[in-house]
């Protein structure tokens, strides 16, 4: 990779391999490029910074999930599905908050992305749940399965770490809080 | 094997930490029985929203992290689009500004509607006939039925709900008042200055020029005596010095005053204006000139000028007299038309006329 592409705005096909590989700098370049695109649409339709970052970032997620679920295609430049996204996102926000006086001050040009925030909203609310449960779960637990299934640490390491007698003792703890997890889970609605 | 154990053993099978040997029994016991083939499934699934989760987690952490990095605040001030300080009060507002506005519009026509501004014919326009102290009357009326409960026998002390003026118009007890003074009455009394009271009815009324005629048909009745005013037929001029009588209040009250105008409220030709002082009850009462003439009929003022009060032209009394059906009259209506008041003094001829002027008493349910 030359010394240039380290620096300044992304190619499109660089974003989505570097996605797809996990690469950090490509995911900075990524954010740092189309920030200020994003801002101008905001905050000069009724939103402050703190709404910008929020939609911006809920935006690149979106991206982020469709490429690493391994179906995308781009059918447009990666700057204008972002805008398109993240003014989508804006747009429901602002009638969620009775704020949307019908016109909207636009900086690019954009496309309908209906049906890809709807599976986002899919996504958003599964994450929420999922958080919830696990706050609800409480310690060691959460730290338990948060190490094991996120962290993918050994049972080893967390017997090690929680000060279990053995293996077995740590197992059988995992397990109860699997199944409380599950539980809290999907008593949510 | 128990539930823990099972559950071992799926996860060896998810994160293929199984031998081939093992996995191929595993798979065996997968396809036979799909109690298990569901655990595993559901525990695929489960265990991946759990990463979905921290994945997202850990995205997010990263954005994060990015986004301190950025100076939002001078990137904010580039892009702001900075419109006029009043566009920006507009935009931020608005909706404020907005409904501020429809309250002070609302209130503003509310105040001009309950001061009447709204329409002026009605409320700067009052007829004069006095409503006698509604408040006793209702306190009289529950009173009233408070001792019915006791006393079977039913008492009448109505004083009556309306009161305006009359002055006959010849001496066997023809009188004429105002018509929205008796209107919708159910007995008419009237009342001479010393006190006597007399039943009338009404014989004629029209309401266009407001005039009515009504007939004394008391047995008690004398006749009066020969009327010492009568009536002028030309119209009046401005300027000309006139008086009324009448009883806005109990006893006869005197305005004086000028014809200030040959029309009415709104130009109405059929009315003077005059600049007597009148109040409720001055209505029917008669308007007479400085030689005793009667030129007009009371019949109201305008309630935001002071001392605008207006009077039926007395020509038109004429021709209301005139058109009375004759199988109206019991007796002839003679006008008279001797006028003894013209050469005397305005208490003389006060004392003259107050005989024929009557407080006209209304009762209706």
């Amino acid at each position: 990779m030359s010394k240039e592409s380290n620096s300044g705005i992304p190619s499109d096909n660089e974003v989505i391999l570097g996605i797809l590989n996990n690469s950090e700098s490509v995911l900075k370049r990524l954010y740092l490029a189309y920030f200020p695109m994003v801002l101008q649409l905001i905050i000069n339709n009724n939103g402050n910074t703190d709404d910008a970052k929020d939609i911006y970032q809920e935006a690149i997620i979106i991206l982020y999930n469709k490429v690493k679920t391994g179906n995308f295609e781009l059918s447009s430049k990666l700057k204008t599905y972002i805008y398109s996204i993240c003014r989508r996102l804006w747009l429901k926000r602002l009638s969620q908050m009775n704020k949307y006086g019908g016109d909207i001050k636009d900086f690019q040009e954009y496309l309908a992305v209906d049906d890809e925030t709807e599976k986002n909203n899919e996504r958003d609310l599964q994450f929420n749940k999922m958080g919830n449960a696990l706050q609800l779960l409480g310690e060691p637990c959460k730290t338990i399965i948060e190490d094991f299934y996120i962290n993918n640490r050994s049972m080893q390491e967390i017997c090690e770490n929680f000060g279990y007698t053995n293996a077995d003792n740590a197992k059988t703890q995992k397990y109860k809080c699997l199944q409380r997890l599950k539980k809290l889970f999907f008593q949510q609605k | 094997m128990s539930d823990n154990q099972l559950l071992e053993v799926i996860e060896h099978y998810i994160n293929g930490e199984m031998s081939n040997d093992e996995r191929a029994r595993f798979e065996i016991l997968r396809n036979e029985n799909p109690d298990v083939n569901n655990l595993v499934n559901e525990h695929k699934h489960f265990t991946g929203l759990i990463k979905q989760y921290g994945e997202r987690l850990e995205l997010e952490k990263r954005l994060d992290a990015i986004h301190d990095e950025i100076d939002v605040y001078t990137l904010k001030e580039e892009l702001m689009i900075h419109p006029s300080w009043i566009v920006q009060l507009w935009r931020t507002h608005h909706s404020k500004i907005s409904v501020a506005a429809s309250i002070a519009i609302f209130a503003v026509l509310c105040t001009m509607f309950f001061t009447g501004y709204l329409n002026n014919r009605e409320i700067n326009y009052v007829k004069l006939r006095g409503e006698v102290t509604q408040l006793k009357r209702k306190t009289d009326l529950l009173n009233n039925k408070f001792n019915n409960l006791n006393s079977p026998v039913k008492k009448n002390n109505n004083p009556g709900k309306f009161r305006g003026t009359g002055f006959a118009i010849s001496s066997n007890g023809y009188i004429v008042t105002d018509y929205h003074v008796i209107n919708n009455a159910d007995s008419v009394y009237v009342q001479s200055a010393d006190g006597k009271s007399y039943r009338t009815k009404v014989i004629y009324s029209e309401p266009q020029t407001d005039i009515a005629i009504l007939e004394i048909n008391d047995p008690s009745f004398k006749g009066l005596g020969a009327i010492p005013y009568d009536f002028k037929k030309s119209e009046s001029d401005i300027g000309e010095n006139v008086f009324t009588i009448g009883y806005p209040r109990d006893v006869m009250v005197l305005g004086p005053g000028f014809l200030t105008a040959s029309s009415g409220f709104n130009g109405d030709t059929t009315q003077y204006q005059v600049s007597t002082p009148v109040d409720f009850g001055n209505s029917g009462g008669p308007l007479l000139d400085s030689k005793g003439n009667i030129i007009g009929i009371i019949n109201a003022r305008e309630t935001h000028m002071v001392g605008a009060a207006f009077a039926v032209k007395s020509n038109y009394l004429l021709k209301t007299i005139q058109d009375i059906p004759a199988d109206s009259l019991k007796e002839t209506l003679s006008l008279n038309n001797k006028n003894v008041l013209a050469g005397l003094s305005r208490v003389q001829q006060i004392k003259k006329l107050q005989n024929y002027v009557f407080m006209v008493r209304v009762y209706n349910q």
